[in-house]
């Protein structure tokens, strides 16, 4: 039995550079982990620099909650630990030796082993970190008992990668993985696809999990959504959340006993000459991908999507979470009399451009802000964007003040920055909405715990 | 072009700070950012924004109020030659109107641009565009024959305690072309009301009464089954740019469609007028309650409070629920001032300036429901 979610509020951002469907090995040499994807987490090392890994090898563990600890996923040496400001970690990088040697944790029969039993080969494995909890999106905690698991199968952003292809031919897996969420949770674990576009049998014949179909644009994938329509968040609660790439990591752990971070990236973006498909493994370097695929501007390259990805280095890592790599022109230019020009080739939800009259026209959008920062004028516009019973800019203001009632009461647990990015796309004001939300997170968490 | 960028980008150092134009900062920087979209990019967050900025959305409702601004202009010299009982063609009075209003434009705008450029430079920050809107709105709902050292008062008023002393646009809590027409009907009130005003530079003989001017003195011998219909068109006395309803809707329509103007308010504030026509008609203890409700819709500066000032998205009611219930009681008080209160011929200005007060409160409301709904899921969840 399935139900179908529409969403009707949000924003489709039509963008240049879809990936193809095909898949090419990267070949990636160099890894890296990067403990800044990971919220909340203060790394400790495990390794030195030379020191030589096996996947699956322990590269670093939290220092509040040690149990949980952050493996290699390939086999070579560590090659660099490269730190920032005050001595925050910021990367650590793996140079793969190609013998592709994995540390052995053991096969287990999903069916007879117990949960405790379960988390246990998931911490020791450095597999656990993909499962990350609501509110926070910090990575779970072990004692936990979430009263629901949460699956984005698929993706509304903007040039978002299509699930479908990426776990092509891996359904013994995916559901090794299903089987073993729904052996964590008392509850639920929710497999949300589109309505319309989800076709693989992969997650269509998905047994031991309730499957939900949602359509509508973007944000109908954010795991807020499909939480605030399938069993909304309250203060207390915990839900556990993952994406399908994820799903299979846990599954092959299972089926074969190793660490099996392959990864499926989709390069995309106006500049990339040839956007399609990379079989790679977490946090590979995206030098192979890039030299030779961009074009001649100056670039943004972009770990994630245009709406919440982080900016990254032509010879950067692909972050922990991330399934795409977009690059999009910089837009460090000047324009004559640009807010005065018609403006046709100029993306704006506001109907203030004639491009509005053209719907499905894609664009090539660069990262100019277009715009300076201004006071918040124009009100009430958020909100068509954004596909909760929340109201969005009186709890930005609530969080600006940093008053914590207001917060809780106006329904901070239920979100996430990146559900405001595209208020934040679209604000006038050219407000920096998801940091101001991710401050917000960041205090609640602080005196929450 | 590029010789401009040039230039720009070889003055800019000295209008920076430690630069020997320092004070000049926000003036600089207002001219650099009217020529040019700045070439700043994102550094947090979403890495594409909207094309649309302050700026863009200013532009439009610039021009949505140009059909007004053009069509006062028209009236004006109309108005004028027909109190001589002269006709004259439509270059004739469009000029006229033109010669009498540019003083007023270029007064309100170099007073208010001056004050925001300082208090911009005074803050650090960048000069804000909200001004760009209201120089345009005030001189459109003040008399023609409006004193400039009056209005001059009137728009340092509005700029300096409606809006900067609660931090600049987007902080105030009233409107500020409305509280500076206030301010002038308050501290000035024989240059803002009587029949004197309403034309310039008119023939003494002849009546220079608006047709709320009438009806507050219980005159309703011009209130003809078709006066419906020149009112709505607008070839009457009155405030420089409100009297055509038609050309407040035409605008009205351009911010409906691009998403400025707020379609709930306006629709909102029209309903509220005529439920209170209505009512009034169904009370008919005098003439004027018996005036069919429509009639208070094309009237005085009603449609053009509705459009252009009821919306303004700073003062007005930001939760849906909240937009009807402000819309509405604007639309009903206004019709109630007009009809009840001696005083005040016009009741759409007070009207709004009222509701803007009351818009945080209404607003609260509306968001106390909503964290009602949340606490009552909790309540059941923890059952």
């Amino acid at each position: 039995m399935s139900t179908v979610y529409k969403i009707k509020k949000g924003l489709d951002i039509k963008l240049l550079g879809e990936a193809e469907k095909t898949i090419v090995d990267l070949n990636a040499k160099r890894y890296a982990i990067k403990p800044p994807d990971f919220i909340g987490c203060f790394p400790k090392m495990l390794v030195k620099e030379g020191d030589k890994v096996k996947t699956g090898s322990p590269v670093f563990y939290d220092k509040y909650r040690d149990n949980i600890q952050f493996t290699s996923p390939v086999s070579g040496t560590i090659l660099e630990i490269k730190r920032g400001a005050k001595r925050k970690l910021l990367e650590v990088v793996i140079e793969s030796d190609g013998k592709g040697e994995s540390v052995d944790f053991g096969s287990a029969d999903v069916g007879t082993t117990d949960r405790d039993a379960l988390i246990e080969i998931l911490l020791k494995s450095g597999v656990w970190p993909v499962l990350r909890q609501r509110p926070y999106s910090t990575i779970a905690h072990p004692k936990d008992n979430p009263k629901a698991i949460f699956i984005s199968a698929f993706d509304t952003a903007p040039l978002a990668p299509d699930f479908d292809l990426i776990v092509h031919g891996q359904g013994e897996a995916f559901q090794t993985g299903l089987d073993v969420l729904s052996k964590l949770t008392t509850g639920k674990v929710h497999l949300n696809i589109d309505d319309a576009n989800t076709v693989s049998k992969v997650f269509l014949n998905s047994r031991n999990v309730e499957i939900n179909h949602f359509s509508g644009p973007h944000p109908a994938s954010n795991v807020s959504v499909h939480v605030s329509r399938i069993d909304p968040l309250n203060k207390g609660e915990v839900i556990w959340y993952l994406g399908a790439q994820e799903v299979l990591t846990i599954g092959k752990l299972f089926l074969t006993g190793k660490y099996d971070p392959a990864r499926i990236i989709a390069l995309t973006g106006s500049e990339v000459l040839k956007p399609r498909y990379y079989k790679t493994f977490i946090g590979a370097r995206i030098t192979n991908m890039v030299s030779g695929n961009i074009s001649d501007s100056k670039c943004r390259y972009i770990s994630g999507n245009v709406l919440t990805g982080e900016k990254i280095e032509r010879d950067g890592f692909v972050r922990f979470y991330d399934s795409m790599v977009t690059i999009i022109p910089e837009g460090d230019n000047f324009e004559f009399f640009g807010w005065l020009s018609p403006g046709f080739n100029k993306f704006s939800f506001s109907g203030t451009f004639p491009s509005k009259l053209f719907p499905n026209k894609k664009y090539r959008l660069d990262t100019n802000i277009n715009g300076g920062n201004r006071a918040f004028v124009m009100t009430g516009k958020l909100e068509k964007v954004f596909p909760f019973d929340i109201y969005p800019m009186q709890l930005i203001k609530a969080i600006l003040v940093e008053d914590i009632d207001l917060m809780e009461n106006l329904g901070i647990y239920e979100i996430e920055e990146e559900d405001f990015a595209l208020c934040e796309v679209i604000d006038t004001s050219k407000t920096n909405i998801q940091e101001i939300v991710r401050n917000g997170l960041d205090l609640m968490r602080q005196e929450m715990s | 072009m590029k010789a401009l960028r040039n230039l720009l980008d070889k003055q800019k150092p000295h209008f920076l700070k430690g630069g020997k134009f320092e004070k000049f900062r926000a003036a600089f920087d207002s001219v650099e950012t009217l020529l040019y979209v700045p070439d700043k990019v994102t550094s947090k967050g979403a890495h594409i924004r909207d094309a649309v900025d302050m700026k863009r959305t200013m532009i439009v409702v610039f021009i949505a109020l140009l059909p007004s601004l053009i069509f006062g202009m028209w009236n004006i010299g109309n108005n004028h030659f027909l109190s001589y009982g002269e006709a004259h063609g439509f270059w004739a009075n469009f000029l006229y109107g033109l010669f009498k209003m540019l003083p007023i434009i270029i007064v309100t705008y170099g007073v208010g641009l001056g004050l925001e450029i300082l208090f911009a430079q005074i803050r650090g920050h960048e000069v804000s565009e909200g001004f760009f809107v209201t120089g345009l709105l005030i001189p459109l709902i003040v008399p023609p024959e409006i004193p400039l050292w009056q209005l001059a008062i009137a728009v340092a008023f509005a700029v300096i305690f409606g809006k900067e002393v609660f931090g600049g646009s987007g902080m105030n809590i009233l409107n500020p072309a409305l509280l500076a027409r206030a301010f002038l009907f308050f501290a000035y009130p024989g240059d803002i009301s009587g029949d004197k005003v309403w034309i310039a530079d008119k023939a003494d003989a002849y009546s220079g009464a608006t047709p709320l001017g009438d009806a507050m003195v219980g005159d309703f011998s011009r209130f003809t089954p078709d006066a419906a219909l020149d009112m709505f068109m607008g070839f009457m006395p009155g405030s420089n740019g409100e009297t055509s309803t038609l050309m407040v809707l035409l605008g009205g329509i351009l911010l409906v469609a691009t998403g400025i103007g707020n379609w709930r308010i306006i629709l909102t504030v029209f309903a509220g007028g005529y439920v209170m026509g209505l009512l009034f008609n169904m009370w008919g203890a005098n003439e004027y309650m018996n005036l069919p409700a429509h009639y208070h819709l094309v009237m005085g500066g009603f449609a053009f409070g509705a459009i252009y000032m009821a919306t303004d998205p700073v003062t007005a009611a930001q939760t849906k629920k909240g937009m009807y219930i402000y819309g509405f009681l604007i639309g009903m008080v206004s019709i109630l001032i007009r009809v009840f209160n001696p005083a005040y011929p016009e009741g759409v200005m007070l009207a709004i300036l009222l509701m803007n007060v009351f818009a945080p409160l209404i607003d609260h409301y509306v968001i106390e429901a909503n964290i009602k709904r949340r606490l009552k899921r909790l309540k059941l969840a923890t059952k």
